[in-house]
């Protein structure tokens, strides 16, 4: 067993500087590594390019960075519910590259898994494939999309063990698993770190080889963006 | 009389097929699942890593950690899966899900939608939608048939960055159900006791208009 456990998140991050790249996992405010993102606002590291789907809210998740201006780049499907963000974005300040949700999950994968590039037909026709090579498959176009790799990952799952294996709860696995390939240090943070073997080996969601350091979450909030319910008849 | 918006889900949801995939957009789609006729079987998926979506949970039974595209608590049905977004693309990519329901700001008569960006004023992204039009098999649309200032958004070419070319099969809104033909949208059906001439005023694209148009059974 090659042992991930990190004591802090300070020791987690170690390493992380200006100008780097990160990937962040989550969709919404659900599966976001909340303490890593927490640390990251506290630190004087700025022109940051962060892939990530979305952007968080004005006052939590990535909106932390984005209020401190340490972003300076962002790559993401959806960035309503921020208003920070689209001001920034709006005014130029902030370079925003948006990109097809199910072509930026693929891209992940891609970079994780060792494959430069591949065709999509998502985008064909549109302001997303300017500039991207066009190609036709069983008669229908589609166009080159890039893997996509950073300097770190930073991910969030349900449970964890100390040889860094994951398994992720509910919607909160989405981005997580695919960021989780693509970093070339990934930082895990779990609900619940247990000793390897603990974990069945058949329900390991992102094998530890994807993990570089693990280590248990101060605190999660797991915050709901849009509370719906219904009424008991 | 014009539809309202659950009145457009309630038309769409008679094009549910027995034993299928569904996606629901945001918005007007989300309402259909309100009215699945009886003894059709469908299995909601939505795309940030769900299949087999139930109704929204109790009060009290909300889990940040189950939610649907839209961000809202949900609950699952039995059955359900529950995935990361590359294979939930997979899904949608691989024509694995057979209908896709989404919102508009605008169409065009070629098939194509305009629905992720106002250049200048809203730039919130695509999301899933790109993916979802550039690959599902059957696409129907949920839209009011004019804007705020009477403007049509049933038009001859989108004014508005597209987020898919020549992909959507049907239109329905406030006012009509319009299928999209080689030729150009065709209407079908008028919303009950709105007369062709009114959506011949509301719709700035060609209508294609054969014989008597019946009115829609809701």
């Amino acid at each position: 067993m090659i042992n991930k456990v990190v004591d802090n998140i300070e020791q987690a991050l170690e390493g992380v500087e200006s100008n780097m790249t990160f990937m962040v996992g989550g969709f919404g405010l659900s599966g976001i590594p909340e303490n890593a993102i927490l640390a990251l606002s506290k630190k004087e590291i700025y022109g940051l390019t962060c892939i990530s789907n979305n952007a968080g809210v004005d006052d939590f998740g990535l909106g932390l960075l984005l209020k401190r201006k340490q972003i300076k780049k962002m790559i993401s499907s959806y960035v309503g519910e921020n208003a920070e963000f689209e001001r920034q974005m709006l005014s130029g300040e902030l370079e925003v590259d948006l990109i097809p949700q199910g072509s930026l999950a693929e891209r992940c994968r891609a970079g994780g898994a060792g494959i430069p590039a591949f065709f999509t037909p998502a985008g064909y026709g549109t302001e997303v494939a300017e500039g991207k090579e066009v190609r036709e498959y069983n008669g229908k176009p589609h166009i080159l999309e890039s893997a996509l790799t950073a300097d770190f990952a930073f991910v969030k799952a349900w449970k964890g063990d100390t040889a860094g294996n994951l398994i992720y709860k509910g919607t909160a696995r989405n981005f997580n698993p695919l960021m989780a390939m693509a970093g070339k240090i990934t930082v895990a943070e779990v609900e619940e770190l247990v000793p390897a073997g603990e974990l069945d080996p058949n329900q390991i969601h992102t094998p530890g080889i994807f993990v570089q350091r693990i280590l248990q979450g101060e605190k999660f909030e797991k915050r709901i963006e849009q509370r719906t319910v219904r009424t008991k008849e | 009389m014009a539809l309202d918006k659950n009145q457009i889900a309630q038309r769409i949801a008679q094009e549910l097929e027995h034993n299928t995939y569904v996606n629901l957009g945001i918005g007007i789609p989300t309402l259909v699942a309100n009215y699945i006729p009886i003894g059709i079987d469908i299995e909601f998926q939505s795309e940030n890593g769900v299949l087999g979506m139930g109704p929204f949970p109790f009060e009290g039974e909300e889990d940040p950690d189950m939610i649907n595209a839209g961000k809202q608590t949900i609950t699952t049905m039995p059955g359900a899966a529950l995935f990361d977004s590359a294979t939930s693309f997979a899904m949608i990519r691989g024509q694995h899900v057979q209908l896709t329901v989404l919102g508009a700001m605008e169409v065009s008569e070629n098939g194509d939608i305009a629905n992720w960006k106002i250049p200048g004023k809203m730039v919130k992204g695509m999301g899933g939608a790109m993916d979802l039009v550039a690959s599902a098999d059957n696409i129907i649309v949920a839209m009011m048939h004019t804007n705020r200032a009477g403007e049509s958004k049933i038009l001859k070419k989108c004014t508005l960055p597209i987020t898919g070319v020549n992909c959507i099969k049907k239109v329905v809104t406030n006012l009509a159900v319009l299928e999209v033909t080689e030729k150009g949208f065709k209407l079908l059906e008028r919303a009950p006791g709105v007369s062709v001439e009114e959506i011949i005023a509301a719709t700035q694209a060609k209508l294609i208009i054969e014989e008597d148009i019946p009115e829609m059974q809701l």
